[in-house]
């Protein structure tokens, strides 16, 4: 299971996500390989992913893959981002 | 090797600005640039870049309810990495369909893209406590918001 988390830079907000989907992971006890990147770089970065994590304003931004591209809209909130992961690869 | 962003707890007084006046999104981000320039950690043109970041890609940096965390990528223009932390006097919207408006705004200068690794986590454990911005945006004091910030990022959260 690989996840990338993606952000504008490629700092800072990814990585908070980034960190989040990993706690995340540990509840729904998910073995995953999370990492974080920037929008530019998603199609490098998200080749062999199976889900991209992301804000709703950076989904157009990203194009087009086959990975479950899971909208986040508080980057805080692990209810939202468990709930949401457990969908995406559950 | 890569240099750690300073603790939250520790952040330098220019670093901090409270109730600060913004008449809009990019005069807030303005407003965590200067900090940035106090502190020394960037010139007045990383915040250009940080308005330049939101204008190609949307306001995703509000990231939470009331929170904004404006960046941009690594760049000459930033010296050593480093937070700068801004309250707003009167709240303003950056065009989020959630998390509007925004009274609190972090800023962040990196100097390498890899190194936000640990310091990061430690905002991650501060802000995923909900009640952290309104205290944020409510305190009177720098000493008060490094006490916010040092309580929480202490707080196992995990």
């Amino acid at each position: 299971m690989k996840i990338v988390a993606i952000c504008g830079a490629g700092i800072g907000t990814s990585e908070i996500l980034r960190v989040n989907a990993v706690r995340a992971l540990e509840r729904l006890d998910i073995d995953a390989e999370v990492s974080a990147t920037d929008v530019a770089s998603v199609g490098s970065a998200a080749a062999d992913a199976q889900v991209i994590l992301t804000s709703p304003e950076l989904v157009g931004a990203i194009g087009r893959t086959n990975a479950d591209i899971v909208v986040i809209e508080n980057y805080f909130d692990l209810d939202e981002i468990t709930a949401k992961l457990e969908v995406a690869v559950g | 090797m890569s240099f750690p962003l300073p603790s939250l707890d520790h952040l330098p007084d220019p670093a901090i600005a409270l109730k600060a006046t913004a008449t809009d999104w990019r005069s807030a981000v303005r407003v965590a640039a200067d900090a940035l320039e106090a502190a020394g950690y960037a010139d007045a043109s990383y915040g250009d870049r940080m308005i330049t970041l939101v204008e190609e890609y949307g306001p995703y940096i509000v990231i939470a309810p009331g929170l904004a965390m404006a960046h941009a990528r690594p760049g000459a223009d930033v010296h050593a990495p480093g937070l700068a932390l801004v309250t707003l006097a009167e709240p303003v919207n950056f065009g989020h369909a959630h998390n509007d408006p925004v009274s609190v705004v972090i800023g962040l200068a990196a100097t390498e893209a890899d190194q936000h690794v640990a310091s990061v986590a430690a905002l991650a454990n501060v802000f995923n406590d909900e009640t952290i911005v309104p205290a944020l945006a409510a305190a009177g004091s720098c000493d008060e918001i490094r006490r916010l910030l040092g309580a929480a990022a202490g707080a196992d959260l995990s």
